[in-house]
């Protein structure tokens, strides 16, 4: 029987929420990347009404314009122009949506591709496990640009299509081995036992009992994924693999900086920036997640 | 031990194995007929072609195909390029010393600089070096590669002068190629200054390869070495007055090398994915930079030849990794 002196004040305990966000709220890294994260996600969806002007109208008179701070900046183009006379602010603001779009996409499709090949490697054990394992093995020796260099090959012609694809693949051997390993030990406690005894079948084990168990490691996964593919699809948009010009994603905007970048700095360091500080704030928010899911990890 | 490597090298084989099929599977998968690709624009003749084709064992099923490709690989066979008309095998020597040199020089710039970061930090830890230098490790972590080697281009290329763009080594120099490696070979050479223009060249490229290492590199020491100063055993060398100096260095840091250096040896394989966004930018005659040429002008069998190479590096350096580790470790050997 506990006793509660009387002058306290007795608080219910903390819903899982409130403690999480508790722990997450400690780390001001992970405060700072949720920030910039929603302030993103904010320019990105009224990227309309944000830009100043359209990603590709072409000003004629301004070609290279420097940014307005710089001698011979206009206000008119905040950050200056490129090369074709466009407006670099409109085209980041533009990008940052692709950016978006393109960690969301290819974080859905490896999430849950890989959910479902890790809960099958997971629940058939076996050969279908072996299989499974050694295919994501393979996957897993080759250097991941170099992977996704060779699936662009394979698909044929280049485009950012393509591009996500390649990089969902190359990151899908992380999750599934993640998904495996954390339904293999959820599958050996007792509650599956008995949630299986009470005549579960298979898919409801897998999906209602299991996956729900899962799922902080994931989010943790997720979010630094979405980092990964917006630094691998860069990197592919920049040897011309990925986003075809005018599309104002960043790593292209990065490949049409390379003629004139010695002559026009903001064309190269304004996009580049963007894709740092973009990453950054998913890997600082990534990293405060993992601490306040993972008490485990904590220092 | 026998025992431990045996089993590795049971698990080592169908991964090898996978990855052929991968390459094998490539080069079927792109589009176009390998034949008809060679021929290009010109055309051929469809008698031609069937001969051509049956030749070159493409009218066979595909499993008697895969067990052909298997042997043209054991037998060292990895094609022939369609531009150069070089063996693949051959090109690949001739480049491969530039980006191990490369390789080499950027992963020592980040041990250098990230074990010796990494243990200050773990020993002051919470204090504002350490979270200054964490903060950097993620930065460096998150670093857009083209970018960041297009502004070290930016400022210390152009801007400062201080450095050469591209290349290995200036034109002025003529240097056998002996080794491969532009450091040794410059240095026995008679020129003057050619081993200063080398180190010139290949300065910012290894900075810029050697980031995301680094950042990788003095995250994981500063773990490792936090880890093992909560040990016991470090409370009882202090305990027995041992200098703080001798603590960390030689008590602590010996522990905390074993994960470091699997680490390191990890590496391989962002060194060399690495390498493909690095030499591209600095133009560095080596594997990364050939095999994005490869793709860019369809040149399929260098592909497929360059990217079994790498991946089997990749898979023999972690098996050495593994061995190493089984080695120093025990328990790991089961």
């Amino acid at each position: 029987m506990v006793t509660i002196d009387s002058g306290a004040i007795v608080r219910p305990p903390p819903g899982r929420f409130a403690a999480f966000w508790r722990s997450f709220a400690e780390n001001r890294g992970a405060i700072v990347g949720l920030v910039i994260m929603v302030l993103l996600i904010v320019v990105a969806t009224a990227a309309e009404v944000v830009a100043p002007h359209s990603p590709i109208e072409q000003f004629r008179s301004s070609f290279l314009a420097p940014p307005v701070w710089a001698e011979g900046g206009t206000g008119e183009f905040l950050l200056g122009t490129d090369d074709l006379g466009r407006d670099i602010l409109s085209r980041l603001i533009y990008g940052a949506r692709l950016s978006l779009i393109i960690g969301a996409v290819v974080v859905t499709l490896s999430l849950a591709v890989g959910t479902l090949l890790g809960l099958s490697a997971a629940f058939a054990g076996g050969l279908v496990d072996i299989a499974l394992m050694r295919l994501m093995d393979v996957l897993l020796v080759f250097p991941s640009l170099v992977l996704a260099v060779v699936i662009v090959a394979i698909l044929g012609h280049p485009s950012l299509l393509n591009a996500m694809f390649a990089v969902s693949i190359v990151t899908l051997p992380h999750y599934t081995r993640l998904v495996r390993a954390a339904a293999l030990s959820e599958l050996a406690r007792d509650y599956v036992t008995a949630t299986r005894c009470a005549g579960a079948g298979t898919l409801r084990l897998m999906l209602i009992t299991v996956l729900p168990n899962c799922v902080a490691p994931l989010i943790v996964q997720a979010t630094l994924g979405f980092s990964s593919a917006i630094l691998d699809e860069a990197a592919l948009s920049f040897l011309g693999l990925g986003a075809q010009p005018p599309t104002p994603e960043w790593g292209t905007m990065l490949a049409g900086a390379l003629q004139y970048y010695q002559r026009a700095w903001w064309m190269l360091t304004f996009p580049g920036l963007a894709i740092l500080i973009t990453v950054l704030a998913f890997n600082l928010f990534g990293d405060g997640l993992r601490d306040a899911l993972d008490p485990k990890l904590k220092r | 031990m026998l025992q431990f490597i045996l089993r590795r090298v049971s698990l080592i084989i169908p991964t090898f194995v996978g990855v052929t099929l991968l390459t094998f599977a490539l080069i079927r998968l792109v589009p176009g007929d390998p034949i008809e690709v060679r021929f290009g624009e010109r055309g051929i003749a469809p008698e031609r072609l069937a001969e051509l084709r049956h030749e070159a064992g493409l009218d066979q099923p595909l499993w008697k195909q895969f067990l052909d490709y298997e042997e043209q690989v054991a037998s060292g066979d990895l094609g022939i390029s369609v531009v150069t008309k070089q063996p693949v095998w051959t090109e690949f020597t001739e480049l491969f010393p530039a980006t191990v040199e490369l390789s080499v020089c950027a992963i020592t710039f980040a041990i250098l600089i990230g074990l010796p970061l990494g243990i200050i930090a773990a020993v002051k830890r919470g204090s504002p070096f350490d979270y200054g230098l964490m903060g950097l490790s993620v930065t460096g972590a998150s670093m857009p590669i083209p970018w960041w080697g297009l502004m070290m281009i930016l400022i210390f290329s152009v801007g400062l002068g201080w450095t050469p763009v591209s290349g290995r080594i200036a034109d002025a120099f003529y240097i056998e190629p002996w080794t491969g490696f532009m450091l040794i070979d410059s240095w026995f050479s008679d020129d003057d200054g050619a081993v200063l223009s080398a180190i010139s060249h290949l300065i910012l490229p290894a900075i810029v390869l050697g980031t995301i290492p680094l950042a990788t590199v003095a995250r994981m020491t500063r773990s490792a070495m936090l880890e093992v100063l909560n040990e016991d055993y470090i409370r009882t060398a202090r305990a027995k007055g041992l200098g703080g100096m001798r603590v960390v260095l030689v008590h602590a840091l010996r522990n905390a090398l074993i994960p470091v250096v699997t680490v390191i040896g990890l590496q391989v394989g962002t060194l060399l994915g690495g390498a493909i966004l690095t030499e591209t930018i600095f133009s560095w005659p080596g594997v990364g930079h050939w095999l994005v040429e490869s793709v860019q002008r369809r040149d399929y069998p260098v592909l497929q030849g360059g990217v079994l190479l790498v991946a089997s590096l990749v898979m023999l350096v972690n098996f050495g990794v593994d061995l190493t580790y089984g080695f120093l470790n025990p328990r790991i050997r089961r």
